[in-house]
């Protein structure tokens, strides 16, 4: 027996939407093999990593701020990703304009008016944007492979912002604790009820509908989707593979930037030396779990939410590292790239014989 | 272990050398020498070398091949014919073990097997010529057969038995020359070879010629004759009827998959077998029937040069060319002189300075496509899939691809696309140009390669351009199809426009220019009426002879177009 790959005249429509939940179906699996490895009972370990989060008023709460960043940082990837540019440094541009946003209520924390916040995001969006157009520059200018480029920047990003908060943005008053002063009342995001939750979840959702129109409606949409599967079409049609690399990386640092700005602004109010447990990263796999579509990552983003939170509940509970997160998010690209396999190429279970000649 | 393996190239290469140079050598001398067409070996005596009955494969909906039989005797040249979609490919895909057929029988000299891979193919005594070849144009000769070789053997040897073999059999390559320095014709040599290398019994070529300049041709086909006289059965895929009637001993024609006629081509007329190949009377293309009135300079090139932007590209030198409205203007030329990158600066994919190209007294080289169609030009790349269409894109959005601003109301308010307009505009293409389908917009990728084709020329004559640059225009097109083309080209320039028709099809070329221009390494002969035009002279263009007719600076590259 062997399994044969028999291409497809066209994309399956229904493998498009099967090959995630496939993909969350085999991680769930081998999520269950590794509690088993670990000696704990996998299906307490499943459920409280993936089900118990969903049933409590906190950690939905949670999940919602959690998701949030990686929708936003996401729906930018997701351009990138459309139009075949390899951004992978989400994280760097994260971190670089939530530097740029914080400078204001850090250099000038008396600057206390209604324009505080919104020059925040504003900055916040310049700098993941310019963080995010090296790579592109480099790439357009210089043939740069931009996948090393940007993901090298990440840590030039992260040293800048620990040298910050150690060096000259350290609170003088923060018993030398590496730590920024706590932003003003007028530097936070409004908070949406009693808890954590900000109005950064409502503009994500703008976004996320202004995305969706821009890329099934617009011509610029068209561009992207043209130009990232077929280059030498693209160029026929008119379209500037330079100028789109520019765009898409500009956009997609900017929301990244807006992203870390509002993370700082909302939940930390101050900066700290680490910002971030990886959304730049965990993005890439909500953009790719979310079939680059943007609806698709607005699901995908809180599935990914609640592998950090489950990361946690299951160290708490069943006493297991919450390095588990990082496990299960590695397994859950995985299997997406490979389930998408099937949306292109059909399998085929073949009867299986010997290679070779045989008589009649 | 490394002896043995060694010894076993020892052996290989000695049993080599013996088949090539004892007795069987000499025969086959004496045999060529009685007669080029093989005379004398009786081909339907004996067993048949390969037979095949009922060979049925299924793709989804579509029947492929629906129990097809065919019979390959021993030193018979077979030609199968059929349009585009016919299963042609699929068939011979069987026989080369690329594809398994769902059911049917094949025998092998009378026994019956399996072929599963093409390696077992191989084994048997298959070869096959593809009709895009697989080279590594960084890599020699040799090294590129070496690796093809399930046992290569030392270089030296393998490097000597490639001289000896390709002089042999009239198809002389140097070894050592890099592959991205040979033109197209020389390097089918090489997979001719290659194939030759392991003394296959039955070779299998799809469209050999279709790179070829007649004089190339002609040499291919007196080695085919000569394979052919030594016993060897080759299976020769091709669109030109003329070819196959002179060359071909039998012929097997498939239409929509099925087996409809065996025949003697050369009992045949070429009319009789394009009409077993469509099953109707292929309409004629009706040229001449209006004298063409040249009207002003449409497109205009002047001291057009550009630089090879790859090692592997050619450069484009000092073309000159004017284009009437009115008229049909053809450039033949072999694959891979310039056409691609003359194709590319017209268009305006690639800038060059704005005074070498004028659209209409326009100068325009450094003006984007999308201005240049908006002034009215249109663009039909030789890459219908990929270049011209976008694979996974269903249609109406390849009807965006070039007409977004073209004023077609594909862009309504606020920016937004018209999904509608788009697929109204679509249907209308499909319509006029009989664009088949299995169901409504599908991806441009699901589309057979000549209804692809039927598309992609639709939609550009479908604006009606007052410039028409079309790069092969029915390259891989069925008869039927071809001729709906050309005969719109001809329409098109009738109606006042200037066609610009590039293709390496001189059966084509008679039949729709009004002048034949021949490009050459990046250089343009000038274009002269096609009374005063004659296939040896444009034969001998090709060769190279382009660049001699004026006093033009050589380019930088060379080797490319000298084939003979």
């Amino acid at each position: 027996m062997r399994i044969e790959l028999v291409k497809r005249k066209e994309h399956s429509h229904l493998m498009t939407v099967l090959s995630p939940l496939l993909a969350v179906v085999l991680t769930l699996l081998t999520a269950a093999l590794l509690f088993a490895l670990a000696g704990k009972d996998p299906m307490i370990g499943l459920y409280k990593f993936f089900v118990e989060p969903l049933f409590d008023s906190w950690s939905l709460q949670e999940l919602l701020v959690k998701a949030t960043p990686l929708v936003l940082i996401a729906a930018g990837l997701l351009l990138c990703y459309l139009s075949n540019n390899w951004n992978i440094g989400a994280e760097g541009q994260f971190v670089f304009g939530a530097i740029c946003g914080s400078f204001v209520p850090i250099l000038f924390p008396d600057f206390q008016t209604v324009f505080t916040l919104p020059l925040m995001l504003f900055f916040g969006i310049l700098g993941g944007a310019a963080w995010a157009l090296i790579p592109a520059l480099l790439k357009v200018r210089f043939s740069t492979n931009e996948i090393l480029s940007s993901l090298m920047l990440v840590y030039v990003a992260n040293l800048l912002l620990d040298y910050l908060v150690r060096g000259p943005w350290r609170d003088p008053e923060g018993y030398n604790f590496p730590e920024s002063r706590m932003f003003s009342d007028a530097a936070i995001m409004p908070s949406i009820g009693l808890g954590r939750l900000t109005i950064a979840a409502p503009i994500t959702i703008v976004v996320i509908v202004a995305l969706a129109i821009l890329l099934s409606r617009t011509l610029k949409g068209f561009e992207i989707r043209v130009m990232g599967e077929s280059p030498r079409a693209g160029e026929f049609a008119g379209f500037s593979r330079g100028r789109l690399t520019l765009f898409v990386f500009a956009i997609s640092g900017g929301l990244a930037g807006l992203a870390g700005t509002m993370e700082v602004s909302g939940s930390l109010n101050q900066l700290l030396p680490v910002i971030s447990p990886g959304y730049g990263f965990t993005a890439i796999i909500v953009a790719f779990l979310g079939r680059l579509n943007p609806f698709g990552i607005l699901i995908a983003g809180f599935v990914l939410a609640l592998s950090y939170i489950g990361g946690e509940a299951v160290q708490s509970s069943v006493g297991i590292s919450d390095k588990i997160s990082d496990v299960i998010q590695g397994m859950l690209l995985f299997y997406v790239l490979a389930c998408d396999t099937l949306i292109l190429y059909k399998p085929r279970l073949v009867r299986s014989r010997r290679v070779g000649t045989r008589e009649a | 272990m490394g002896r043995k393996v060694l010894q076993k190239w020892q052996d290989l290469d000695d049993k080599a050398a013996g088949a090539r140079g004892t007795g069987q050598l000499s025969d086959v001398k004496t045999m060529s020498a009685a007669g080029a067409d093989g005379a004398g070996i009786d081909r339907s005596a004996g067993t048949p070398l390969l037979e095949a009955f009922g060979l049925t494969k299924r793709f989804g909906d579509i029947l492929a091949n629906e129990s097809v039989d065919l019979r390959i005797n021993q030193g018979e040249i077979h030609a199968l014919l059929g349009e585009n979609g016919a299963g042609k490919s699929t068939l011979v895909k069987s026989f080369y073990g690329s594809l398994e057929p769902d059911s049917g029988e094949i025998f092998w000299l009378g026994k019956r097997v399996r072929i599963d891979n093409p390696s077992e193919a191989r084994r048997l005594g298959i070869g096959m010529v593809f009709q895009h070849f697989s080279l590594f144009e960084a890599l020699t000769v040799v090294e590129n057969i070496a690796l093809a070789l399930p046992k290569p053997g030392p270089m030296g040897e393998l490097a000597r038995r490639i001289r000896t073999i390709s002089e042999d059999y009239g198809l002389p390559l140097n070894p050592d020359d890099v592959v991205a320095d040979l033109p197209v014709g020389i390097r089918q040599r090489i997979e001719i070879i290659r194939c030759l290398l392991q003394e296959p019994r039955l070779i299998i070529m799809d469209e050999p010629t279709s790179v070829l300049t007649p004089q190339e041709a002609d040499r291919l086909f007196v080695t085919l004759q000569r394979l052919a006289s030594e016993g060897c059965a080759v299976l020769y895929i091709s669109h030109r009827l003329e070819e196959v009637q002179r060359i071909c001993h039998h012929a097997t024609i498939l239409r929509h998959g099925r087996k409809v006629a065996e025949c003697d081509p050369s009992l045949e007329t070429a009319g009789s077998l394009a009409r077993m190949m469509v099953g109707a009377e292929v309409a004629h293309v009706s040229a001449r029937d209006t004298a063409p009135a040249t009207g002003p300079v449409r497109l205009r090139l002047t001291g057009l040069s550009a630089s090879a932007l790859t090692p592997f590209a050619t450069a484009l030198s000092g073309i000159d060319l004017e284009v009437h409205g009115g008229e049909v203007v053809a450039i033949a030329g072999v694959a891979g002189n310039g056409q691609g990158e003359l194709f590319d600066v017209i268009s305006g994919e690639r800038e060059v300075p704005s005074a070498m190209i004028q659209l209409d007294d326009m100068p325009c080289g450094h003006r984007s496509i999308t201005w240049r169609r908006q002034k009215s030009a249109a663009f039909v790349p030789e890459e219908r899939l990929g270049h011209g269409s976008v694979p996974g894109l269903e249609l109406s959005g390849n009807v965006t691809l070039t007409r977004h601003s073209t004023g077609d109301g594909l862009i309504a308010t606020l920016g937004l696309l018209s999904r509608q307009a788009a697929h109204a505009l679509e249907k209308k293409i499909k319509g006029t140009y009989d664009v088949r389908m299995s169901h409504d917009n599908p991806e441009a990728r699901s589309l057979s390669g000549g209804n692809l084709q039927k598309f992609v020329v639709g939609r550009e004559l479908d604006r009606n351009p007052g410039i028409l640059v079309i790069n092969q225009p029915t390259w891989g097109v069925d008869a039927g199809a071809a001729a709906l083309i050309r005969q719109a080209l001809i329409d098109l320039a009738r109606s006042g426009s200037a066609v610009l028709v590039i293709s390496q099809d001189l059966d084509e070329i008679f039949e729709v220019a009004d002048r034949i221009a021949v490009i050459s390494r990046g250089m343009l002969s000038r274009a002269e009426p096609v009374a005063e035009m004659t296939r040896e002279r444009i034969g001998l263009l090709m060769a190279g002879g382009a660049e001699d007719e004026s006093a033009r600076q050589a380019t930088s590259r060379t080797g490319a177009g000298g084939a003979a």
